[in-house]
């Protein structure tokens, strides 16, 4: 069962993409992968006034990932609270896993060699505090929603 | 070791109060300071740890040896550097006088330092770039409040209507002012959005006008005539605090709603709707006057007409209006010292004409490209060297060939910034600043509701052979004998010296990076606000006594703009969130998300040319010849087309933004001199260019 997800809260939302750099720079990411997206619909007329809405795309964190299941090495794991995530010194970079993926999300890292993703930011999580892309959204739009059975 | 350092952002000049935490001399995590912007930061905000990190800044002083522009540099000593620019100095000194020293540096905050060190020079003659940018704004702002475009705060989350005329701001995005605009929304507050394009502003607007270019002041005209004809300003306010309505009100006789739906190509209808809209909204209303407006030779006015309607709706010094900018005073404080009180004031006339021959112009920073002009013909008289920090001329003002024929009179040209400009390419010396996470500066006041001192301390240790400004401006005032301007040895020392009548200390800031005068927003009474306005009648002037004398109309009859001769268009330009105009275009992370800048047609008007959406096309305006990937959409006005303002540069160290799309002032050829006489602000809208399909792109297949 998946404990998170990260909610956009579109009305908020103003495209600045503030969300892809500051994931980037807290994994120290350097120009290549990108681990989060926002995108929009072409603009349409709404009562005289063209709108779009954007959406924010990381890892859907698979209740069944099938990244994790073609890992060759067991690099790529799925928490208790169902983060899915590269523990990076057993990764070997072979990239299956972003083949595996129906949307590609596992992105390779060329300063490491090494397959990187979304994972809510888990060390920072694990230390009480939020996922980078939440805590320095430009207008607060994203939240990390804990979900609950009902 | 692990450090947590407040400082300020300086990615853009919105300078976000941020705090930073540091591990080995290594940024390891940055965020808006948690007591202001909780956490907020752009996408610009978290690119400052790549910008540190490229190699493609200059990484020591740098002397030109081969021709200007040529690209030959030398890397020299700190010592060898100073010392050349000090004897170069020297030189024009002693043969035209100080005053042949011109200096420019960044608007903002940290002005105090360069200012300081002209006028130690013995020069009037410091400027910024705000001749492209501000002036219209700041300048009708006077001639209506006596006060300037900073004399007053926006409290647009308390509005209840915001009105943008081709204010883009949720791009040109300043993340406190942004999070205003989304709680007002939140609220239910209403947007208002006029612009010749759709934008990433005008998408959450509750009313949008898309407007034939340059036709701003027309609309602002109309909602003047509209809201008096129904009677929906505030009498009470107006009767009190203003002076020459009732010329107002003539003057505005024709320009109905019908009138300017036609000047516009909008509906009479909606103008109709918002003027209810407003009127019911009042006075929780802000128009905002404009940030960038130096666009159309009609821009102060119409800026004028934008803080007019403020005035007339009564929404000054009201929770949802404008605030007036509280200082130390304010709060029975003292502001912290500045380095211009210890310099001589100068008392040679400026060569930019600013305060003598034009004396609708404040003196202040005067009028950048108006220097052109001294030294392209020595007269009042001639400039011979230019210091410009953290300012490109070049990437800034119109048609940077003629900037370069005029530089070309100067002995000197320095450029002091954290990366490679055009300017400086075509600079003798750069002098590589550390980059902001690298350096102190020094103490500022921002006023405000609550008004307060910020600072920016360092973060980490420079990575490359790069000094603070304060360093660098020591260093050269210490071998031209100045030293006595400039007594401080550090920047502790420095600001110690500035926060001693502030009765602060630096463990003042400790606690949250910066320090209030005040705990409450700080509010005149409304009733009593005689006095506050600085204007000769000490009223908003409606009809300014200064205009008047200097011969100017206080409002303009207007004049419809050109339209472009067939097969051409109005270049407009404007802002993306994700770039700092030409600044970032370099840093790795900024550029990856955005590359290139595109040309924006409308799709109809491609459809004429059988342009198709990515397809190369020309832009041509004189001798200027620029290729970009077209962007088609319903949502921009026929007669324009839009480009994001920074690109096309032309540095060969910058690998990344090297020739990547086009640059726009490249195409405003012979408007350098082009400004709007009243405001002083340039007409970088004023440009027609011909479009059409590129013969780069690909016609056939030939290679296998």
């Amino acid at each position: 069962m998946n404990t998170y997800t990260l909610y956009l809260n579109n009305k908020r939302c103003i495209g600045c993409h503030g969300c892809v750099v500051h994931c980037k720079a807290n994994k120290g990411l350097p120009v290549g992968p990108i681990l989060c997206e926002i995108s929009h619909e072409r603009l349409k007329s709404v009562r005289g006034v063209p709108k779009t809405e954007f959406k924010f795309r990381s890892c859907y964190h698979c209740e069944d990932p099938f990244c994790v299941t073609i890992c060759p090495t067991g690099a790529m794991k799925k928490r208790e609270d169902g983060i899915v995530y590269v523990e990076a010194a057993e990764c070997i970079g072979c990239m299956a896993c972003a083949g595996a993926c129906p949307w590609g999300i596992p992105q390779h890292n060329p300063d490491t060699n090494k397959a990187v993703k979304c994972d809510y930011c888990m060390d920072r999580l694990d230390a009480g505090l939020q996922p980078a892309c939440v805590t320095k959204c430009t207008t607060h739009a994203l939240k990390l929603v804990t979900m609950k059975e009902i | 070791m692990k450090k947590s350092v407040w400082s300020m952002c300086g990615m853009c000049t919105v300078r976000c109060p941020i705090r930073v935490e540091v591990e080995d001399n290594t940024v390891t995590w940055l965020e808006g300071n948690q007591h202001i912007l909780k956490g907020a930061l752009c996408a610009k905000g978290s690119a400052g740890p790549a910008l540190v990190a490229d190699k493609e800044r200059p990484q020591q002083p740098l002397i030109r040896r081969g021709g200007r522009g040529a690209g030959r540099w030398e890397a020299v000593s700190w010592d060898f550097a100073l010392d050349y620019i000090a004897d170069k100095l020297k030189t024009i000194i002693d043969r035209h006088g100080p005053e042949a020293i011109m200096a420019s540096s960044r608007g903002g905050p940290f002005q105090d330092l360069v200012k300081a060190f002209t006028h130690a020079l013995g020069s009037p003659n410091y400027s910024n770039h705000d001749s492209a940018c501000g002036r219209n704004v700041h300048h009708a702002s006077i001639s209506l409040f006596g006060l300037g475009r900073k004399g007053f705060i926006y409290d647009i989350k308390n509005a209840k209507h915001l009105v943008l005329f081709g204010r883009n701001i949720l791009s040109s995005l300043r993340p406190a002012e942004v999070n205003q605009v989304m709680d007002m929304l939140d609220k239910g507050g209403k947007l208002t959005y006029v612009d010749v394009r759709q934008t990433l502003t005008g998408i959450k607007a509750t009313n949008f006008f898309q407007v034939r270019p340059g036709t701003d002041y027309a609309l602002a005209l109309a909602l003047i005539h509209e809201i008096i004809k129904a009677e929906g300003y505030d009498a009470d306010f107006v009767e009190r605090y203003t002076t020459g309505f009732d010329e107002l009100a003539y003057f505005v006789e024709n320009y109905s709603a019908e009138w300017a739906a036609k000047e516009c190509g909008i509906k009479a209808k909606d103008i109709h709707e918002l003027v209810a809209q407003l009127i019911a909204d009042r006075p929780k209303i802000v128009f905002h006057p404009g940030w960038m407006l130096s666009r159309y030779n009609d821009s102060f006015y119409a800026s004028r007409a934008l803080n007019c309607l403020n005035a007339l709706m009564g929404n000054i010094e009201v929770e949802g209006g404008l605030i007036f900018a509280k200082g130390a005073g304010d709060c029975g404080g003292k502001g912290p010292r500045s380095l211009t009180d210890l310099s001589p004031k100068p008392t040679a006339k400026r060569a930019d004409g600013v305060g003598d021959v034009y004396k609708q112009f404040e003196k202040g920073p005067g009028l950048f490209h108006l220097f052109y002009k001294a030294m392209a013909t020595a007269k009042p008289y001639p400039i011979k060297g230019i210091i410009c920090v953290r300012h490109d001329p070049f990437a800034c003002f119109p048609d940077p060939q003629a900037q370069k024929e005029a530089l070309d009179n100067c002995d000197l040209i320095v450029s002091i910034d954290t990366h490679y400009s055009e300017f400086g390419w075509y600079a003798d010396v750069i002098l590589p600043e550390s980059t902001y996470l690298e350096r102190d500066s020094m103490i500022a006041l921002q006023k405000g509701m609550k008004p307060r001192l910020v600072m920016r301390n360092k973060a980490i240790e420079p990575q490359a052979d790069t000094r603070d400004l304060y360093s660098i401006i020591k260093g050269l005032a210490t071998r031209l004998g100045l030293d006595e301007y400039f007594p401080h040895n550090t920047m502790q020392e420095l600001w110690a010296w500035q926060l001693e009548p502030t009765g602060f200390s630096l463990a003042d800031f400790e606690k949250k990076g910066f320090v209030e005068y005040a705990d409450k927003p700080v509010l005149y009474d409304r009733d009593k606000l005689e006095g506050k306005f600085k204007t000769p009648s000490g009223k908003i002037e409606i009809m300014s006594q200064k205009l008047d004398e200097w011969g100017f109309p206080s409002w303009k009859p207007y004049e419809s703009p050109a339209k472009p001769p067939k097969g051409q268009y109005r270049l407009v330009f404007g802002r993306s969130p994700i770039h700092a105009h030409s600044h970032t275009i370099n840093n790795p992370l900024l550029n990856e998300l955005m590359p290139q800048n595109t040309l924006w047609i409308n799709t109809r008007e491609a459809g004429k040319m059988g342009i198709a959406e990515g397809d190369l096309v020309d832009v041509i305006s004189g001798n200027v010849t620029s290729v970009i990937i077209a962007k088609l959409t319903d949502f921009i006005h026929p007669e324009a087309v839009y480009t994001v303002h920074g690109f096309g540069r032309q540095i060969p160290l910058q690998t990344r933004a090297y020739h990547a799309g086009m640059s726009d002032q490249k195409l405003m050829k012979g408007q350098l001199q082009n400004m709007d006489p009243v405001g002083g602000g340039l007409n970088l809208c004023e440009t027609f260019v011909a479009v059409r399909k590129s013969s780069k792109n690909h016609q056939r297949k030939r290679e296998l």
